[in-house]
Parts: structure tokens; C-alpha cells; sequence
């Protein structure tokens, strides 16, 4: 018997090698789904959070993996295609039969791949900053809730530079609509006059900024302190930085304070434009703690360029991460069920030099830093939130949502509660 | 912002470093000394709250304690700390990982020590500003005509009773005209609120016609608030004047920003006026070979880090060569043998758009990439309070238009242009006539796609530069060109110009987006009406 089955072995072998490896693998690894754009016009952000992901899985198997088990990443490629995110994610749940899966950078391929984990009770890890107003049973948002990121940097500005006149410039799209809305309910119930509030949308990739800085500028010759909250995309805001220095606007006369602006970005950029303008994120590369000191020098070994920097969302990552990993420790299971209920409450370590724990509600405690940039592409921190900030789900400044809450743990056990009605509205998110 | 419009710019700095160097002549060192106000101030400085730091800064300032300046021009600097050990202030210079500190009272030198061992007292925008004045008003009396406008721009902003009163004594042997002005326009902001009638009156009659915006606030704060009739009607005279003034400055820097705009557009489009318009080739790629220009411009800077303000002009020739190469590389490999099949040509060369824009990706990288502006294209031409042109898009204008008068002369009196004319009017005569046809195709590509380089390295200045730079710039192209009327030059530079302005003229009232949809209806309709564009060409040439 046992000489038959060596003989047949190669022939084994030679029909079936990939078959037979991969069905060897998965008994002994966990696996890891990592669905980031590695090409298209989101590669240039989400190619970093795949090689933090890859970092952070070989770091723990350095570790001795988990569970007693090696960690193996699956690095899936959706191409900055939102239908093909779904499809992508379909592939790691189905085919692969991911344990986890993070990924995703921009709302709309959230959105895209959401009906798909829900479906597949797949588990993913969303790292970015975004609008809110969701809250699913299978996504945790460990990026920033806009009451961890826009509402205290308009509350620093308001406080602290006595900003009394309004910018809401963005770029067209579904995050800068939903965050200035709320921005100007909030605005509107501190007591801030409709013509002291300018909303502005751009186009993607806008370009030609000199009309609307020409307005900003109007705007803010009112003799009123002037700030611009800016909910621009990426790639257009080099030139809305440089337009602004162009036409004379420093920092000191009217502070841009950005969210979507960090060391990665301003890595690819010449800084001097916007040298004293502000960013709000949880995170910035400059903060002084030894566990950022690791995982920066880390960083710059895996990715072997000392010039690499780090931001936000991959701290997110590395939290999520770290999450994911005590909650299954935790589970003694990779089993999403098992891991949805016992990673509520599970805390670990941020980059900051606190702890970050999961809510109820399925976002993260973080603090807020608000940052002016340097010539270095780095931030200095000028202000930070005295605690951690809870994540807030459902906004409570927008009159749909401020009834809604959020909360997994069983008996209630929905993601869109309203406390008035007494209700679950049913949906998943 | 508001009055401190006067010294924008580079000046601010030469400024600064001025007053910086006038304090520490006149702030002679010595030892801490009992004095209360002082102390207080600088407890204030450990505050976590920005407010309290700007009282802290008051009560220094108003300290009159020989180091005050001192402390404040350390602090603008964000160079002062507290050491951790004794909350000693001290003045740290970063030496490597670590700090060199001394003493900011006495400038006693204390050694180096790990930056744990400070606390940095943060300052933000605000602070900062907020030092600057304080500085600035004690610079009245400075010999520097240029520290003596910065003084007195910051009192348009915040007015100070005692500034005004050393203005008031100071304008009469005011020898500079600008300083002057600014003078009598901050003295006149204060006449306005004066109990006697004349001297408002008088006052409102001398802010009439400034620009200023702090004139126009105190104009309106009167035209809103005075009880006085006479007041009031003076100011709101005076409102309406600078009002119609506001306007043709608008209507003036509308213009501008409408031609900037369109000089852009005819840039980009200008190459694919010759690729498309006159040889018939659908060239997706043309947004790459502009992509090619940018980097190129990024690749010669990084090779002369030390040259950047001369880079450009060694980018241009550069870009031309190295998108005129690739051109040929296309023509020959790929879309000759494509002639006459316009669908597979859009197809092949969508391909190679796409693997021009991987190769960058993985080759230099997927980020975007820095190209700096050289000193003389950043800042802006004043030509006043509210109007100003920035150097940027002046020199785009300008390039532009030499591109575009180059193009002509190339294709109405060289050879080659008239070869390139008979090959794309009839090409069996010319190769009749002797004309390598296959060969002036070849130089006809790559002449559109030299051009789409250059037109790279003026987008650098402009906009990001990364692999997706191209695609941003494709459509617009296309409309320009086809708007314009295939295979002809004018047409281009009119249909981008007239796209540029009427796209800048829709967008204050209708947004961006919508300005941009609006102008492709537009087009949509006018295709529709005369379907060969503004300048149709005419006669036989037009029926091939």
C-alpha cells in the first residue's frame, strides 16, 4: 500500500501540484485577505496600507503566528474599479476563505464591497477617515468618524484662532457632501450665520483653482477671521495650495485645515505652499512615543527606503490589526461570529501612546491631533484632545440621524437603532 | 488677511528677518530680574490653551523687561522651551537627534540634551500673527520704508489708539509715497468714528475709492451703524463708488483667469492639433507624451538641485526631445501601419496610454512627484489692493503664445511644414511630387507629440505630477480641437482662449462642476449646428 502511494506520488504531484498545495496550506495557515488598489488612480494611497498589512502579518509571525498558526496574506488587486472590489471580495471570502479581510480606501468601494461581506458574514477591517452614518455587523471603521476628525478641528479653530467666517470647500463626491452638511448644521448650532458660510465643490482632480481662491479671498476680506475647511480630494490640492501662495494667502490670514492631507501625500509634493496650514487626523508621524518610534523604524526596514513615511490610515491598520489578532486569541476561533462578539471592548495599543478600544457601535477610540505642516513634509503638533474621542456612527447634528444609535452587543444587537421610535430599521448597516 | 495685503509675499521675509535683527540690537542681555508681569507672562506660556498663551505674549510685551523681545522673537521662531528639570525657559537649536540649549533670559549656555527632556512652548497661525503685530508696532519709527508699511498694515487690521497717535505725528516727514498712504488711510479709519462732523465727513471723502478691504468695512460699519444722516449717506456714496471700482477690477481678473485657463487648454490641445487635426491620427496617448514632458522636467531638476530657477528652460528642449522620441516610437512601431483605420487606431493607442502610464508607475513610482516652481514663476504682480496677477499663470500665457506663434512658423515657412501640409492635403500627389510621405509622417508625429511634451513641463507648474496626469487632460484636448475645427491651428488657439474665459465667466454663478458640464453641452449643441468646428477647412482637402 504505502509503495503504491509513492509511486503514485509524482504522478499525483505532476497532475494536481497547485490543487494539492493549496489544500496543504490552508489546514496550517490562517489566512488574510488584503484588498487595496494596487493600480489606478487609488494606487498611488492604498499600495502603502497593502505593505503595512504585509509588514504587520510577517511581524506576527515572527511572532509565532496565531492560534499556533502562520498568518498568510492573500493580496488581491481590485484595480481602483468599485464593481470589482465586490468581485474581488466575493473571490477572498469564497475561494479563499479569508479568516479577515482589510482593505478599501475610498466610501464608494466600502459601499461596493459591503452587501458582499454581509451576504458571506465576512469580517472587514476599513481604515480610512469617512462620512459615517453607517454601521455594519461585518465592517469595523478603525479610520476617524467625522466627530474624531472635522468637528474638533472646527472646534480648534473656533476656540483657538477665533475663526468667525467659513470655507466648506471639497471635492464633489460622497464624503465632502455628507461632512459638510454636518459641519454646517454644527456651524449653524454654535450660532454661525448663513453669509458667513461658503460652500464650494469641486471636480476631481480639479486644476485651475484661481477663480475659487479669488472668491475665497473675497470671502475673507470681510474683516471677519477667515478659515477654510477643506474636504479636497488628494490630487487637487497641490494646486489649491499653490494658487493660495500665488495669490498672496498665507497660513496667517486664512488657515486651510485639511482632512484628507498627510505625510504621504505631502511626500510627493514641494511643501513650501503650504508650509503652516493645518491637518486634523489621530495620528501623525511626528508623534513622540516609543511604540511610533518602532513602528517607523520598522516600517522603514520592511519597506527597505529610509525616505518612507508613515500616516493615519496605517495606523489604522495597525490597530485594526492588533485587534484582530487579541479578539481571536480572545475567541480561540477564527470564526467571524465569534470574533464579531469578542472583539467588542478589546483595547490595544495606538501609535500615540494610548489604547484604542472597539465600541459597540464598531468604531475605535482615538485622540484628535491637529498639525501645521512643515517643510519637511512633516506635522508639528499644535493641539491634541485632552482623552480619546469616541467614534460616532450616526451623527448627531444631522436631523436623520441624531435619533440612531449603534450597538452590536446583544440583546440589541443592530446598527441603526432609533431610540425615539424604539426600533431597528432591519437593514444590516 | 484684509490690509496686510501691502507686503505679501517675499518681502515678508526680508521684512521679518529686519525687524528680528533691529530687536535683539536693541534688547541688551541680562540677568532674570524681578519683575512680576514678566513672570506671569512666561507662567502663561506653559498654558495648553493658544488664548492664554496670546495673554501670556501681552504681558511680556507689556513687561518692559529687557529680554521681552528677545523671549517673543525666539517664540515667533518656535524655538523656546521649557526644560523639564527646573521649567527653566530656555532657547534650544536642534543639533542632530538632539538640542543645544542655553538660557533665554541670559543666553547662558546649557549644553545638549535628548528633546524628551524639553517641552516645546507650541505656537499656531494665530500666535504667531498675533507676535508679529506686537513686533511690527514698535517698528514705526524704523529708517526701512518696507518695516514702516508692515507697521502700519498691521494697524489697518488692528487698530491701536497709541500707534494711530505715533502715525499722526509721523506722516508729516513720511517721504515714502506707498507708506504715506497707507498712513492716511489707517488715520482716516479712525477719523471716520470721530465725534466731530467735518472731520468724518472728511474722512469718509478720503476713504472713497480705496480698495482697501479694511476701508470698506469701516465705510460699511458706518453706512450700517451711524445715527447721522449726512454720515451715512456720505459713507454709503463712498460704498457705491468703490463698489463700481470692485467690479471692473472683477470683470479684469475674470478675464485673466479665463485666458490663463484657455492658454492652458490650447497647450495641451496644440499637439493634438497637429497629430489629430492635421494627420487624422485619434492619439489616446497624447495625454501620456504630456505626462512624459512633466517628468521629464522633474528628472532634469533632480540632476540640477542647485540650477532650479535655470531648470525650465533646460526641461523644455529636453521634454521636446524626449516626447518627440517617443512619438516616433509610436508612429513607426505601431500606428503606421494602422493609417486609414481610425477604430484600431483609438484601440492601439489607448493601449499604449496605458502601458506609458504603468511603466511610470512602477519605474519612478506610484506617488506623485515633486517639481518645484522656480523663484521667479511664484508670487503675484500687484497691480492693486484687490487686483493681482500671479507670475504662474502670466508666464503660461505668455509661453503659450510663443508655442503657438512657433507651430505657425514651422508649418507656414520651413520645408518640412510645407511637405506636411501636401502630405495631409493629397498624398499620392505629393509622393508624386517626391515627398517621402512615410518619413514626413513620422516628423509630423513627432513634431505634435515634441509639443505635447513641452506642454508637460508648463502643467508641472501647475498641477501634480504623477502617472495620471495625462488622462486629466485628454478630453479637454479633444474638445479644444474638435471645437475648434480639425486641422487648423487658429482654430485652436481661439476655440481653448474662448473655452477658457467662458468656462471662467459661468463659474462664479454656476460652480465648477456645473461650469464645466454647461461648456460641454455647449459644445454638444454648437457640434451639432456646424460640425467641422469654428474654422472649417475648406475645399478638396476637406472631403479626404
Amino acid at each position: 500500500m504505502k509503495s503504491k502511494v509513492r509511486a503514485l506520488a509524482p504522478a499525483l504531484l505532476a497532475s494536481c501540484l497547485a490543487g494539492a498545495a493549496s489544500i496543504a496550506h490552508a489546514a496550517d495557515t490562517i489566512k488574510v485577505g488584503i484588498l487595496h488598489s494596487l493600480s489606478g488612480t487609488m494606487a498611488i494611497s492604498e499600495t502603502t496600507l497593502k505593505d503595512t498589512m504585509l509588514m504587520l502579518i510577517e511581524e506576527q509571525n515572527k511572532k509565532g503566528g496565531l492560534l499556533g498558526k502562520k498568518l498568510e496574506p492573500v493580496v488581491v488587486d481590485p484595480a481602483s474599479n468599485w464593481p470589482l472590489f465586490a468581485e474581488k471580495a466575493r473571490e477572498l471570502l469564497e475561494k479563499d476563505k479569508v479568516a479577515a479581510t482589510f482593505g478599501c480606501w475610498t466610501s464608494v468601494s466600502r459601499k461596493s464591497v459591503l452587501p458582499v461581506f454581509e451576504e458571506l458574514n465576512g469580517l472587514l477591517f476599513y481604515p480610512v477617515q469617512y462620512e459615517a452614518e453607517e454601521s455594519s455587523k461585518n465592517v469595523f471603521y478603525t479610520g476617524a468618524a467625522p466627530n474624531q476628525q472635522a468637528i474638533p478641528a472646527v472646534d480648534y479653530l473656533m476656540n483657538e484662532v477665533g475663526v468667525k467666517r467659513w470655507v466648506l470647500a471639497g471635492t464633489d463626491y460622497v464624503y465632502p457632501r455628507t461632512t459638510n452638511k454636518l459641519l454646517e448644521a454644527y456651524l449653524k448650532a454654535k450660532g454661525v450665520a448663513a453669509k458667513d458660510i461658503m460652500i464650494n465643490y469641486t471636480p476631481f482632480g480639479h486644476s485651475d483653482w484661481q477663480s475659487i481662491v479669488s472668491d475665497i479671498k473675497k470671502f475673507g476680506s470681510a474683516g471677519k477671521k477667515t478659515a477654510v475647511v477643506s474636504t479636497i480630494n488628494g490630487d487637487a490640492n497641490v494646486p489649491f495650495y499653490k494658487e493660495l501662495g500665488n495669490q498672496g494667502i498665507s497660513a496667517e490670514d486664512i488657515p486651510v485645515v485639511a482632512f484628507s492631507v498627510g505625510e504621504e501625500e505631502l511626500s510627493g509634493i514641494d511643501t513650501k505652499p503650504l508650509v503652516g496650514h493645518l491637518a486634523a487626523w489621530n495620528y501623525f508621524q511626528s508623534v513622540d512615543s516609543e511604540a511610533n518610534e518602532d513602528f517607523i523604524k520598522a516600517w522603514k526596514k520592511f519597506i527597505k527606503n529610509d525616505k518612507r513615511v508613515t500616516n493615519d490610515p496605517m495606523e489604522a491598520h495597525y490597530i485594526g490589526f492588533n485587534m484582530w489578532v487579541k479578539a481571536v486569541e480572545k475567541a480561540g476561533t477564527t470564526d467571524p461570529a465569534a470574533v464579531q462578539e469578542a472583539i467588542i471592548g478589546v483595547a490595544v495599543p495606538n501609535l500615540s501612546g494610548g489604547y484604542s478600544a472597539m465600541m459597540p457601535n464598531h468604531h475605535i477610540t482615538k485622540p484628535v491631533l491637529i498639525g501645521e505642516i512643515q517643510e519637511d513634509g512633516q506635522f508639528e503638533t499644535v493641539w491634541q484632545t485632552s482623552g480619546l474621542v469616541v467614534g460616532d456612527a450616526w451623527s448627531d447634528f444631522l436631523p436623520g440621524s441624531k435619533d440612531i444609535i449603534s450597538d452590536w452587543r446583544r440583546p440589541l444587537s443592530c446598527g441603526n437603532y432609533n431610540v425615539k421610535t424604539g426600533k431597528c430599521s432591519g437593514q444590516n448597516y | 488677511m484684509g490690509a496686510s495685503q501691502f507686503f505679501w509675499g517675499r518681502t515678508t521675509v526680508a521684512v521679518l528677518r529686519f525687524m528680528l535683527l533691529g530687536l535683539l540690537v536693541v534688547a541688551p542681555l541680562s540677568q532674570a530680574s524681578d519683575n512680576p508681569t514678566f513672570d506671569q507672562g512666561v507662567e502663561l506660556l506653559k498654558a495648553r490653551s493658544f488664548n492664554t498663551k496670546t495673554d501670556g505674549v501681552d504681558k511680556i510685551a507689556a513687561s518692559g523687561h529687557p529680554a521681552a523681545a528677545q523671549v517673543l522673537v525666539y517664540l515667533l521662531k518656535s524655538d523656546l522651551y521649557f526644560r523639564e528639570s527646573d521649567q527653566r525657559l530656555v532657547y534650544g537649536q536642534r543639533d542632530g537627534r538632539n538640542y543645544h540649549i542655553s538660557d533665554a533670559l541670559t543666553s547662558e549656555d546649557l549644553g545638549t540634551v535628548n528633546k524628551r527632556e524639553l517641552d516645546k512652548i507650541k505656537t499656531n497661525n494665530r500666535l504667531r500673527a498675533h507676535i508679529r503685530s506686537t513686533i511690527a508696532t514698535l517698528n514705526l519709527t524704523s529708517p526701512d520704508a518696507a518695516v514702516r508699511l508692515a507697521g502700519v498694515s498691521q494697524l489697518l487690521d488692528k487698530p491701536d489708539p497709541d500707534a494711530v497717535d505715533i502715525v499722526r505725528r509721523q506722516l508729516d516727514q513720511e517721504s515714502d509715497k506707498t507708506v504715506a498712504e497707507a498712513m492716511r488711510t489707517v488715520l482716516a479709519l479712525e477719523d471716520i468714528k470721530s465725534e466731530d462732523k467735518n472731520t468724518a465727513l472728511g474722512a469718509i471723502e478720503q476713504l472713497s475709492g480705496s480698495l482697501l478691504p479694511a476701508a470698506r468695512n469701516g465705510l460699511q460699519r458706518i453706512a450700517d451703524n451711524s445715527t447721522d444722516k449726512d454720515r451715512k449717506r456720505a459713507a454709503a456714496k463712498a460704498l457705491s463708488a468703490i463698489q463700481t471700482k470692485l467690479q471692473m477690477n472683477e470683470l479684469a481678473e475674470t478675464l485673466f483667469f479665463g485666458l490663463s485657463l484657455g492658454s492652458v487648454l490650447v497647450l495641451a490641445a496644440i499637439g493634438l492639433a497637429i497629430t489629430f487635426g492635421v494627420m487624422g491620427v485619434i492619439n489616446m496617448a497624447h495625454g501620456e507624451l504630456i505626462m512624459l514632458g512633466a517628468y521629464t522636467t522633474y528628472i532634469v531638476q533632480l540632476l540640477m538641485p542647485n540650477h532650479i530657477d535655470l531648470s525650465l528652460f533646460v526641461a523644455i528642449p529636453a521634454a521636446f526631445v524626449v516626447s518627440g522620441l517617443v512619438g516616433i516610437g509610436i508612429e513607426r512601431g505601431v500606428i503606421r501601419f494602422l493609417y486609414g483605420r481610425p477604430l484600431e487606431t483609438l484601440l492601439a493607442t489607448f493601449g499604449i496610454s496605458l502601458i506609458l502610464q504603468q511603466l511610470v508607475r512602477t519605474g519612478i513610482s506610484a506617488q506623485n512627484v515633486a517639481v518645484e516652481n522656480p523663484s521667479w514663476m511664484s508670487g503675484s504682480l500687484e497691480i492693486n489692493a484687490v487686483l493681482s496677477l500671479t507670475y504662474n499663470r502670466l508666464y503660461i500665457i505668455v509661453f503659450a503664445l510663443i508655442v503657438f506663434a512657433a507651430l505657425l512658423v514651422i508649418l507656414k515657412k520651413t520645408a518640412l511644414g510645407l511637405q506636411v501640409r501636401a502630405v495631409s492635403q493629397n498624398r499620392p500627389m505629393a509622393r508624386a511630387m517626391g515627398v517621402r510621405s512615410a518619413w514626413v509622417d513620422a516628423m509630423t508625429f513627432g513634431l505634435g507629440s515634441g509639443i505635447a511634451g513641452v506642454a508637460g513641463v508648463a502643467l508641472s507648474q501647475l498641477t501634480n505630477v504623477g502617472p495620471n496626469l495625462g488622462q486629466a487632460y485628454i478630453i479637454d484636448s479633444f474638445m479644444v480641437v474638435v471645437f475648434g475645427g480639425v486641422g487648423n491651428l487658429w482654430g485652436t488657439l481661439v476655440a481653448g482662449m474662448s473655452l477658457g474665459v467662458v468656462n471662467k465667466f459661468l463659474e462664479p454663478w454656476a460652480g465648477a462642476v456645473l461650469a464645466k458640464i454647461l461648456v460641454l453641452v455647449f459644445i454638444i449643441l454648437f457640434i451639432q449646428k456646424r460640425p467641422r468646428g469654428l474654422f472649417p477647412q475648406k475645399g478638396r482637402a476637406a472631403e479626404g
